[in-house]
């Protein structure tokens, strides 16, 4: 894959280059320090803080407390559940909003805005709506739910409806982080390309997705946390079925209700630590194309 | 170009596909697993129940079963059966309830009440208050609650059984007063909902946002959920009050029949049910707080639970069908005294 990919030089536009400051645009350090002191203070109190607090009250009890939650059956089925629904629905809207955004940055047609729009839906309408809107087509008194249900098809208040809503909530992350860089770079190196003989595919790989490439990664980031962390549309189509169609935020939230602190906790931290290791990920990535 | 976003859309349409396949394939409807869809205090209840349930059917038909649980308030729970949650057995916090799936998703008889005994209620409750150590404001009774600057924590009416049962329990209590009628309990609950500061949806919603959040002075619920969280949480901060009169809370259970035969599962569902009435049942449902039926049970843990002057919704209102009417549905008597931030 890394040989088959080769990275292109062009710098992706969301990192502009430094420039050395001067003494004329210099503040008086006073100023300065105070503007860093204000966003570090910011920073610790907004993101660090909650952080520390989630791990310290997950670790209150010590390792042994910590670990033993995930020995419990239904902690684990929501493990399972929810990098099953991301596992799903990352790779989908991957697909799809490399699709999308790459029709509607290279080629003029009838009928685009409309498909901007309803790519942008999701972001629109809350969670709760979403999922809603699945109960009233696949519950019982909805539109398909009474001839899928009498046919033993399943779909909300069980797992296809959990991903399918998960899908659904991430539709726009990939499409709407590649689509500003696409439409940035025109059409000129892959004209090039196509001149100088590459069939459609070989432009693809070679020109158009090594020019997206960190836009890409920010997209699979967003939508991964996002797929991961949903709580309010899965929370309307699962039923809270415990070890059965219970995520982990839903998970959380039982475990928090149940006087369970310990256990709640250690569950919001693994899901924090899923959370980073797209970051983690995309450091690496970064650091080894900079090597 | 084109080739290759035809190529595209078809894989993905092929990944969709095997994908939603496997996972209607994957769902496990083997006939030894039942679903319990109940409401919110009920959890450590049949969390345990269901434990005992199943080493019981195992011993007497030979077939294991696993009963899976889903908690939540009582009226989101049967408003997810009415939409198509496969509930085997729903245990929820009132009869209106379970009335609905009746009535609007026709997934059992109208007469569902009359096949089991008590109407349908192995076990009852009352609505009591919880306050901090020491109760400093003071709190004895209804009338202590709509006093002004006197925070009350209950969940919402309109999705949680348990806030109905409040709502019916402090209305009764206006109308006992003397001189008390309608018009003056309309004016009692009215000030009483201007004391709430926050309506969650379901009754262990309220109880986390009273003891964990520390919002509020006094927590008006279930007296399950108020011995549980003095228990867990530990009496040297919370303390029961108990008013001079609540409501006998009768929350039923029943079979969802049209479930049961679809998938084959009725025999062991009515075993579980009627299994809530043996003394091995009841002397679970007791330990975690809920009022027993057996007087021999009752006798048993008499202490846990106080003396007080208990109402029945037959009595003072008619029903719950009628109570619903007048008050919670759209329009009805909630929806006229509750305005936020008012």
């Amino acid at each position: 894959m890394a040989e088959a990919i080769t990275w292109g030089e062009a710098r992706p536009n969301r990192q502009p280059a430094t420039v050395p400051r001067t003494g004329a645009t210099s503040e008086p350090a006073g100023v300065r320090w105070l503007l860093i002191g204000t966003a570090a203070a910011f920073l610790a109190v907004f993101l660090f803080l909650p952080l520390a607090v989630v791990f310290s009250t997950a670790l209150e009890k010590g390792a042994f407390a910590y670990f033993k939650t995930f020995a419990d059956p239904d902690t684990l089925s929501a493990i399972r559940l929810t990098l099953l629904a991301a596992g799903i629905s990352v790779p989908l809207n991957v697909a799809f909003g490399i699709a999308a955004a790459w029709v509607i940055g290279k080629f003029e047609f009838f009928g685009k805005s409309l498909l901007i729009t309803l790519i942008d839906l999701p972001f629109s309408v809350s969670p709760v709506v979403a999922g809603l809107v699945f109960v009233l087509l696949f519950g019982l008194q909805g539109l398909f739910g009474p001839w899928l249900i009498a046919h033993g098809v399943r779909i909300i208040f069980a797992i296809p409806g959990i991903v399918l809503v998960t899908i659904f909530v991430t539709f726009p992350f990939v499409a709407r982080e590649l689509l500003p860089t696409i439409q940035a770079q025109g059409n000129d190196e892959e004209e090039a390309a196509l001149t100088l003989g590459a069939n459609g595919w070989k432009t693809f790989w070679r020109v158009t997705l090594p020019n997206v490439k960190w836009a890409l990664l920010y997209g699979v980031i967003l939508c991964n946390a996002r797929a991961m962390g949903e709580f309010g549309a899965v929370s309307v189509v699962s039923g809270h079925i415990r070890g059965l169609t219970d995520t982990m935020p839903l998970h959380i939230e039982f475990l928090y209700n149940d006087y369970q602190f310990v256990p709640a906790f250690a569950v919001a931290s693994l899901l924090a630590l899923l959370a980073l290791v797209t970051l983690v990920a995309k450091s690496i990535v970064e650091w080894r194309t900079q090597s | 170009m084109k080739a290759v976003l035809k190529l595209g859309f078809l894989a993905a349409l092929a990944v969709i596909t095997v994908g939603l396949g496997t996972l209607a394939g994957a769902r496990a409807a083997g006939p030894s697993t039942i679903l319990n869809v109940s409401f919110d205090p009920t959890r450590e209840l049949y969390n345990d129940y269901n434990a005992a349930f199943a080493k019981y059917w195992k011993a007497k038909s030979g077939q294991s079963v696993s009963v899976q649980q889903s908690n939540a308030g009582s009226g989101k729970q049967a408003r997810a059966v009415i939409d198509g949650l496969q509930a085997d057995v729903v245990t929820l916090a009132l009869a209106y309830d379970i009335d609905a799936i009746a009535k609007t998703a026709k997934l059992l008889p109208d007469n569902w009440q009359s096949r089991l005994p008590d109407n349908s209620t192995p076990y009852t409750s009352t609505i009591v208050f919880l306050v901090h150590k020491g109760n400093p404001k003071k709190i004895h009774d209804w009338n202590d609650l709509v006093k002004p600057g006197t925070s009350v924590i209950m969940p919402n009416p309109k999705t949680s059984g348990g806030a109905r049962w409040n709502f019916l329990a402090a209305w009764a209590y206006a109308l006992k007063r003397p001189g008390g009628n309608d018009a003056s309990a309309h004016d009692f609950v009215s000030r009483l909902y201007k004391n709430v500061p926050v309506l969650d949806s379901g009754a262990r919603g309220a109880t986390t946002t009273f003891v964990e959040r520390g919002i509020g002075d006094v927590l008006v619920g279930w007296e399950s959920d108020a011995l549980l969280a003095v228990r867990d949480l530990g009496p040297d901060k919370f303390q029961i009050v108990v008013p001079s009169i609540s409501i006998l809370a009768e929350p039923p259970v029943a079979v969802v029949d049209k479930v049961v035969d679809a998938k084959g599962t009725r025999a062991v569902a009515e075993a579980y049910v009627r299994y809530l009435y043996s003394p091995q049942g009841q002397d679970i449902i007791a330990r975690h707080f809920f009022r027993p039926r057996l007087p021999a049970v009752a006798k048993k843990y008499a202490s846990t639970f106080a003396n007080v002057k208990l109402v029945t919704v037959d009595q003072v209102f008619g029903g719950w069908q009628k109570a619903q009417a007048t008050f919670f549905a759209d329009g009805a008597v909630f929806d006229q005294i509750y305005q936020p931030g008012q």
